[in-house]
């Protein structure tokens, strides 16, 4: 979008790259968010990091009529240990993610993921709420909750419900969140934990032009080996290659009771590739995000099994 | 309208403004703070990274109404009473800019990183500016500049005098 205007007799024409006007609600509670939401439902959005909500306000893509923002709510940023898991806050910042003592013990996917994720300054803003809400195709957040087998916690006023991370993302950009709810939580079981009597190991791929950038393809494992050393289970979670989250489940089928090997491991990937059914856009065809997906496939097994 | 107020280099500065008003514009435009600059205004550039709490973030992707309640750090204020901060004769001595524009986007990451790393490699330098982009050189010098100022590095003046940038941003 550009505003052309006469400067001293030359035609100037400009982006506009300033977000529209909107009612401002620093909500001082997640009661107050909430009683916002209600009130406003489609015609407001929920300010959390800000860090993909504000460039589309800027592009004017998004055109609230009114912003919530839950940053002022302490309350939402945590990280406990619910003793079958943990259970992370909505606002909880990426970067504390990232460097939290508890996920690096329990499930270290989070910074394989979050290391990988746009850069610094931007995850020093970026929750994990706003990311899953926002739910973009290339976002590495998203296909850690799936791999991980997470739940997300949505409240209205006087409701909660709790959704399957892979029951979340429905679409490119959409998720199950109605008008008048917001994420509070995200809860990571203990099914993928690591622990000293199970060995559990994760490894996040991704391929982007430069460090930082939107993956073009993006791959979230996790593996639970037995003590005979046979893959217990498998979970293959892949972005870039759909709307959503996409898992390998025929590539996980085949991992699931064998042997590790590089016979495996390669055919596994080859057969996560195979299914797939990407769409091509400008920064990479579907046949390229393929190729890519089963070479990060074989390259995020490998050293997840090492 | 909303009513704003923040600790921006120290000083504390109350406003009043449009709440659409991104921290980098009421920098600019309200505090006349031009330092911060303004490349892409969609957070992929990094020469609007400021210190918010002592932590970088990109002005242009902040409200003014996130800001209220913080400390800012500009470039504007990381030169002291006694000169420069060891970081931009870091910077000038190895030539890491040429047209400046992206520069004080690099020095409040560069802070950042020399103060929770005071011994960088050149990799974790490279990762820790991924963020920022340059047109004009090439990276390599401000890589050098940033490498040059880190804890040991030639900022240490041979009478003893000269802080490094760690010293600094530790008073």
């Amino acid at each position: 979008m550009t505003v052309t205007y006469w400067v001293t007799g030359v035609l100037v024409c400009r982006p506009v790259v300033k977000p529209p006007a909107f009612e401002y609600v620093a909500a001082a509670s997640l009661d107050e968010a909430l009683a916002c939401r209600t009130e406003h439902e489609d015609e407001s959005v929920v300010l959390a990091g800000g860090q993909s909500l504000i460039p589309l306000m800027s592009l004017r893509m998004a055109l609230p009529s009114v912003v919530i923002d839950i940053g002022p709510i302490r309350e939402l940023a945590y990280i406990r240990d619910t003793g079958g898991g943990v259970a992370i806050g909505a606002m909880t910042r990426q970067r504390d993610l990232e460097r939290s003592d508890l996920m690096a013990e329990r499930f270290p996917l989070f910074a394989q993921a979050l290391a990988r994720l746009a850069h610094p300054a931007i995850r020093n803003r970026g929750t994990l709420g706003g990311s899953l809400a926002h739910a973009d195709p290339a976002a590495e957040l998203p296909t850690v909750a799936v791999a991980l087998d997470a739940e997300i916690v949505l409240r209205s006023v006087g409701v909660e419900r709790v959704l399957s991370a892979a029951d979340f993302f429905r679409a490119t950009m959409t998720t199950a969140i109605d008008p008048e709810e917001l994420v509070v939580e995200v809860r990571v079981p203990s099914r993928w934990e690591r622990r000293p009597d199970r060995t559990v190991r994760s490894s996040f791929k991704k391929l982007a032009r430069r460090d930082g950038d939107f993956a073009l393809v993006g791959i979230a494992s996790v593996v639970a080996i037995s003590a005979l050393g046979t893959i217990e289970d498998a979970r293959l979670v892949l972005s870039g290659v759909g709307g959503t989250p996409v898992r390998a489940r025929g590539a996980e089928d085949l991992l699931r009771g064998t042997e590790p090997t590089a016979a495996t491991l390669t055919a596994a990937a080859r057969r996560a590739a195979a299914d797939l059914d990407p769409s091509g856009d400008l920064h990479a065809t579907a046949e390229y995000r393929r190729r890519a997906a089963g070479v990060l496939a074989r390259r995020a097994l490998e050293e997840a099994v090492a | 309208m909303i009513e704003v107020q923040l600790v921006v280099n120290g000083a504390e500065r109350r406003a009043t403004v449009e709440p659409r008003r991104t921290l980098a514009d009421f920098l600019r435009e309200d505090l006349v703070l031009t330092g911060t600059h303004l490349g892409c205004e969609h957070g992929v550039c990094g020469a609007c990274t400021v210190l918010v709490d002592g932590v970088s973030a990109r002005s242009c992707l902040m409200l003014i109404g996130q800001a209220s309640g913080t400390e800012i750090t500009t470039i504007e204020g990381l030169a002291g009473a006694d000169g420069f901060h060891p970081l931009q004769e870091a910077m000038r001595d190895s030539h890491a800019f040429q047209c400046g524009f992206c520069t004080p986007g690099f020095m409040m990451v560069a802070v950042e990183l020399l103060r929770d790393n005071p011994h960088p490699t050149e990799a974790e330098v490279r990762a820790a500016i991924s963020g920022n982009l340059c047109r004009c050189t090439g990276y390599q010098s401000v890589v050098a500049g940033i490498l040059q100022a880190a804890d040991g590095g030639p900022a240490h003046r041979a009478d003893g005098t000269g802080r490094t940038a760690t010293d600094a941003g530790r008073s």
